[in-house]
């Protein structure tokens, strides 16, 4: 008999043997439905995990460095040491700009939560930012409508509000917010431009929350003592390292620091989160996975066991195949696809469940079932299914048939 | 023509603690095609074993065994797996069908493993079925027909693959002596049509059904005799036969 014939009445008789015992198949799949389900959300966690993380990134732009007090990452450096470094200057951006040969655009922004009123409408705490029309050349900001504001404008500080979309759709349901005059804090702003959707920061707040104004004015309404951040884009995207060390010396030169004095000051880039997520994402994944595969292990385990049974329920129908010349690799066939079926079949209900759950999971967490995920998840629940069968198959398979054929 | 042949067959068990049973000691006899064997013995005599090493169900310790020619006493499993499934087909006392499946498959049951493709498996099945009676019932399942049909199928999956022998262990041990007559006469009609057949027996009067008993006694054959028929069985001995 060959391997293919075997395959075929393998899975004929399987079919069989598992409509005979409908129940208990059913009880021993739930292990590996479980299993492949706690996987492959996990799975789908993970990616929308990773999706949010790439999506909410990408509005802090990836040739783009930013001067800040604080460093985004736990250096495991003392706090103290950060909390009594010198705040930053608004002026900053004016001497980087000045000095700066590898960056095409530099802008200070400070911010603070405030309140908006239009008409009788009200927005609280929507992020207030201060800062001059170069941002519009560091962020490469986008607008659904109207513009920025000039260099002119901000010198001026003239009151103009450019407002995220979010702001838009509060203050402004149903008409053309250009023109229209809201106030900041009880200050009259004109709205002249509307920035196009970014979205969320990982599902945890919206980046469309916000109202953009001149710095001057933004100091006329909280006062002089915000300290902004200096966002600087570099010119050439490959040469971010030369660019940051340039930074680097230009705001040693302004902080007056000597040779071997430490900098009192950090330059973040994107680079610096997306390195840390793919560390705290990798090692969820890690473990996640692992605790999810244990629940998989533990439905191997059942199928084993059910397979067992289900050997020693069947060992005179085994000897009876042998007797009708059954040779060993075809019992081991046989009980190889009813395991790996049981698997299989597991495996694709486990799926069934896990797409709308991941739907469910979907409102909480950007994400979807990759078919990758779904492919894989099927591979495992295979090899779950022969993993867990070849022990008791291979008894199977081994069995005397003399003392098959007396078994009772 | 010899279909089996046993030169000097030793079968030793080994029950731990340096306990050893000699099963069989030093058997040595021979089968022609077309003979009706049947092998008698009280329990414990080691009819069993010669039986499964006749069925090539089991290996000698020691010794040949021959079958159609071939010397089967040291093939591996899958070689002996083949021999039964194309040289002998077997007749047990308690059916051992699948009960899961119906008479045809049971009966189908050789072909799948000679590979025997599906269609031509289930019309052979199918004539062979109507051959033994049971044309009318294929898709029963064992435990939906009699003792003396499910024998019947039996002997129909015994037949399929066209064996050199037919062994035949206590077949009718399980059946009421009407039912059990019937199968006599049936293997009766197998062996005129020139089938093999070697019968395992404790019972004198089925024993009697056969042309030659081999008897016996604690490993060691006792007895090796034709018998000639009188009355109830027409039949020539295969002797004559030969001679004829």
């Amino acid at each position: 008999m060959t391997l293919g014939g075997e395959l075929k009445e393998g899975l004929k008789l399987s079919l069989a043997a598992l409509q005979a015992n409908k129940a208990r198949a059913v009880l021993t799949m739930l292990g590996i439905i479980i299993g492949i389900i706690s996987v492959t959300l996990m799975g789908a966690a993970i990616e929308g995990l990773t999706r949010a993380f790439n999506n909410s990134i990408s509005s802090i732009g990836a040739d783009v460095l930013y001067v800040q007090k604080w460093p985004w990452m736990d250096t495991g450096d003392d706090w103290w040491k950060f909390r009594n470094r010198r705040d930053l200057e608004i002026d900053y951006a004016d001497k980087i700009r000045k000095d700066a040969t590898l960056f095409s655009a530099v802008a200070p922004v400070v911010g603070r939560m405030g309140t908006l009123k239009y008409e009788n409408k009200t927005a609280n705490n929507v992020q207030v930012q201060g800062t001059t029309s170069d941002l519009l050349y560091v962020t490469n900001m986008g607008f659904t409508e109207g513009r920025f504001f000039t260099d002119e404008e901000t010198r001026g500080d003239r009151p103009l509000a450019v407002i995220g979309a979010d702001v838009a759709d509060q203050l402004f349901p149903n008409q053309d917010p250009i023109g229209k005059h809201l106030k900041v804090n009880g200050l009259s702003f004109r709205v002249i431009g509307v920035r196009s959707k970014q979205g969320s920061f990982m599902g945890m707040f919206s980046l469309d929350n916000v109202v953009i104004i001149p710095i001057g004015r933004f100091q006329s309404i909280f006062g002089k003592h915000f300290h902004p951040s200096i966002e600087a884009r570099v010119s050439d995207p490959n040469d971010m390292e030369n660019a940051k060390e340039e930074l680097r010396g230009i705001m040693r030169k302004v902080r007056g620091l000597a040779p071997l004095q430490e900098d009192d000051f950090s330059i973040n880039q994107q680079d610096l989160l997306t390195s840390a997520f793919n560390k705290i994402a990798g090692t969820i994944g890690a473990v996640g996975l692992f605790v999810t595969a244990l629940s998989l292990f533990v439905g191997g385990i059942g199928i084993m066991n059910i397979m067992f049974v289900s050997v020693t329920e069947r060992t005179k129908e085994i000897g009876i195949r042998k007797a009708m010349g059954a040779k060993r690799r075809t019992i081991l066939v046989q009980f190889l696809i009813e395991s790996s079926l049981i698997c299989l079949g597991g495996g694709l209900i486990g799926l069934a469940f896990s797409y709308p759950l991941s739907l469910l999971v979907d409102k909480v967490l950007p994400t979807s079932l990759p078919i990758s995920i779904a492919m894989i998840g099927i591979l495992i629940s295979l090899t779950v299914g022969v993993i867990s069968g070849i022990i008791p198959a291979f008894r199977a398979s081994r069995l005397d048939p003399v003392e098959a054929l007396r078994y009772e | 023509m010899k279909v089996i042949e046993l030169v000097k067959v030793n079968k030793v068990y080994d029950m731990g603690a340096e306990v050893q049973v000699n099963a069989l000691r030093d058997i040595s006899l021979s089968i022609e095609r077309g003979e009706y064997v049947a092998i008698m013995g009280p329990s414990g005599s080691g009819k069993t074993t010669l039986m499964n090493i006749l069925g090539c169900l089991d290996t000698p310790t020691s010794g040949l065994y021959l079958f159609d020619g071939v010397n089967v006493s040291d093939m591996d499993d899958n070689e002996l797996a083949r021999i039964r499934n194309q040289g002998i087909g077997f007749v047990f006392q308690t059916f051992n069908l699948i009960p899961r499946s119906d008479a045809l498959h049971n009966v189908e049951l050789p072909l799948i493993y000679s590979g025997v493709p599906s269609g031509e498996r289930k019309e052979r099945a199918l004539k062979t079925l109507e051959m033994v009676g049971l044309g009318q019932r294929v898709h029963h399942k064992p435990n939906e027909l009699s003792g003396g049909q499910r024998q019947r199928v039996a002997i129909a999956r015994a037949l399929i693959n066209n064996p050199s022998i037919i062994l035949a262990d206590e077949p009718t041990g399980n059946l009421d002596s009407k039912t059990g007559d019937e199968i006599m006469m049936f293997l009766e009609e197998l062996h005129d049509k020139g089938n093999t057949i070697i019968l395992v027996t404790h019972e004198e009067y089925i024993a009697e059904h056969s042309r030659r008993i081999i008897r016996i006694k604690d490993g060691e054959i006792e007895s090796d005799l034709p018998i000639e028929k009188n009355g109830k069985v027409k039949s020539t001995h295969p002797s004559e036969k030969a001679q004829a």
